[in-house]
């Protein structure tokens, strides 16, 4: 596990933001730690800021105090432009509530943040083909957000995630509008994404999904209170399994 | 990519998109009639004294041309002396009356407007059909004139230029043959009119008309200042008042003043209506939107895309709004222009809407530009949309 590239690197970060006039401490003084090929699940109750912490680490909310550090790089301190970008490349999001754009195809969500990236055109068809392939949508890839069921959309939201293969993958409660069997398959392909290099940091609710993790963080009160590595990393998924994700993490 | 977003987002909503449209090209033809009928009546006028090729009029004193039944006397001396002046290229003395008709086969009588001109220099007429007046015996005549009379070219009437209701006698009856159908330009559709030598009509109206005029249309050398022929034509005869092009324009500006205000307004209006329409949907398209757009912020949409794409659903909004709005305010100026057009004492020929392709595009060009600030709003909230907290309460709604 030391062996491994340090991918995050969360410092005494703090969130607090004014509701109704009182300062809510979110966030207080968190540290956390993540290596290359983990999935971690961060869990607790509702409102112990698992969200909050997960915004963080994702650029798209800025700290209080502390500083957070990707692949090296302090996101605390990027400018928009910068946070923009670093998130375009960076890191793949995937939200509870899937947020594909309504009107292009399954393909064309998965395009969406490669063409943002400049990606020549032929090239990022082939990737999206490659994803949806992967993640098990190859012969939908033309259906619209509408024509697939919650599950397949959370399937393009993956694909879509990974577009440009980004160092983390950060997911909001996946599972939380899925049905039980859905949600089991969205694991099973979380599970896979993981064994084939990806790392990841899930927030969940989702007892299944948490155990599936291999490392679970539990929070209270913005506070990180329980740290525990459940499944250790193997030897497969350290050598990088030539699947499209693992191609990604060892580019 | 954000093309095709801001395109696929206007056709998700079709018909609230089709409306907007169809809302903004009326507001677009309302502002390309508004432009049109600004300008459109001083051009038309424009065109039609120029159209007559003369750049003074010389009026008895203190009247328009035709205002009154005014004349000046000394009229073939007052046309020696202009023609005599070396800055004067050509001279046409009009004298206007009333005339007078029996109706074919009938005791009725029609009156007329009868203009005697100098049938080589007169501006005031087209011919149509027939031929132009070659002798003091003819008479050329408009298509009203006909309709009303039932005579037709060729044939031969007894014209008068008084008539006495009381005991139904005519008085200064000539017999003249009809030689040929004209356009009057500057009378209205259903006035009918009459040209004759003006000689012809001195000497037909007596005593009270021999040797005068009404009005003296006077042409200049080329590279002259009219002006200072003006001036110089008042200081010699006090009697007249010259009016040249540019004074005329200038009267007819001021005339045409309120129809330009009205027109400017109602201009301003059609943008404001616009402007507000466009604003309006593409504020509630970003509104239904939020989630969307917090999401591509999140996942790396830069912010000017996200700008981009808003400003670009406006400009679509108003380019084919603007576009369509085209071919409707084209329409719609042919069909006001109709109406206006048969309004009695203005010249049939008057354009109120006249198509002028700069100012048109102008207009729509306005348009576009109010679809591009119509966008800014809605694409600086969308840009500037927390990403955290807008996602965080569209997880909660």
């Amino acid at each position: 596990m030391t062996a491994r590239a340090l991918v995050l690197a969360a410092r005494d970060v703090r969130r607090d933001y004014p509701v109704a006039g009182e300062q809510v401490h979110a966030v207080r003084g968190l540290s956390l730690d993540v290596h290359e090929g983990e999935w971690v699940a961060i869990v607790g109750p509702s409102g112990c800021g698992k969200s909050t912490l997960l915004n963080l680490l994702g650029a798209i909310d800025r700290p209080s105090g502390g500083s957070i550090a990707i692949r090296g790089k302090d996101v605390a301190r990027m400018g928009d432009a910068e946070a923009t970008r670093f998130r375009l490349t960076g890191i793949g999001f995937v939200f509870q509530r899937f947020y594909l754009m309504p009107t292009l195809t399954a393909s064309e969500n998965v395009e969406l943040p490669m063409s943002e990236a400049n990606m020549p055109r032929a090239e990022r068809e082939a990737r999206a083909k490659e994803l949806l392939r992967y993640v098990g949508l190859g012969e939908r890839a033309g259906h619209r957000p509408f024509q697939l069921s919650g599950g397949e959309q959370q399937r393009v939201a993956i694909a879509r995630a990974l577009a440009n293969r980004p160092a983390l993958l950060l997911a909001d409660e996946p599972t939380g509008e899925l049905d039980a069997r859905t949600g089991t398959e969205m694991i099973a392909l979380l599970d896979r994404l993981n064994r084939d290099g990806t790392t990841i940091v899930t927030v969940t609710h989702d007892e299944e999904l948490a155990s599936a993790a291999r490392r679970v963080v539990h929070m209270r009160d913005g506070a990180i209170v329980d740290d525990v590595t459940v499944r250790p990393l193997d030897a497969a998924s350290a050598a990088g399994a030539p699947t499209p994700p693992a191609a990604d993490r060892a580019r | 990519m954000m093309l095709r977003l801001a395109l696929a987002t206007l056709t998700r909503r079709r018909a609230r998109t089709a409306l907007t449209t169809a809302g903004v090209a009326v507001a677009a033809a309302m502002l390309l009639d508004m432009v049109m009928l600004g300008s459109g009546m001083r051009e038309s006028f424009r065109g039609f004294i120029e159209q007559q090729g003369f750049q003074l009029r010389l009026t008895p004193r203190g009247t328009m041309p035709f205002d009154t039944e005014a004349t000046v006397g000394g009229a073939s001396a007052l046309v020696a002396t202009l023609k005599a002046d070396p800055d004067v290229v050509r001279v046409a003395p009009v004298l206007g009356t009333k005339g007078f008709v029996q109706r074919a086969g009938t005791d009725s009588v029609i009156a007329a407007f009868v203009l005697g001109v100098d049938p080589a220099v007169q501006g005031d007429y087209l011919i149509a059909e027939g031929r132009e007046i070659a002798a003091p015996d003819e008479m050329i005549v408009n298509a009203a004139w006909l309709s009303s009379t039932g005579y037709s070219v060729g044939d031969t009437v007894a014209l008068a230029v008084g008539y006495e209701p009381q005991v139904r006698r005519l008085r200064g009856v000539r017999s003249v043959r009809i030689v040929g159908r004209g356009r009057f330009v500057m009378l209205a559709g259903g006035e009918r009119a009459a040209a004759l030598p003006i000689a012809t009509v001195q000497t037909m109206g007596g005593d009270e008309r021999r040797d005068r005029v009404s009005v003296v249309l006077v042409a200049t050398r080329a590279g002259v200042d009219i002006e200072v022929v003006r001036a110089r034509i008042e200081r010699a005869d006090p009697r007249l008042s010259a009016l040249s092009t540019t004074a005329a324009l200038r009267f007819v500006d001021e005339r045409l003043s309120y129809f330009r205000q009205l027109a400017f307004i109602l201009a301003s209006v059609s943008l404001a209506v616009g402007f507000l329409l466009v604003t309006t949907l593409v504020t509630v398209s970003v509104n239904e939107r939020v989630g969307e757009i917090a999401v591509m912020r999140a996942i790396g949409v830069a912010r000017w895309r996200i700008v981009a794409q808003v400003m670009a659903e406006g400009v679509v909004l108003s380019g084919v709004g603007a576009t369509l709005g085209l071919g409707l305010g084209l329409v719609t100026a042919r069909w006001l222009n109709g109406i206006l057009a048969s309004f009695p004492g203005l010249p049939a020929a008057f354009d109120f809407f006249l198509f002028e392709p700069s100012a048109a595009f102008r207009s729509l060009g306005l348009i576009v530009l109010c679809g591009i600030a119509a966008g800014v709003w809605p694409a600086w909230r969308a840009a500037t949309l927390p990403i955290a907290r807008t996602l965080r309460e569209e997880a909660v709604a």
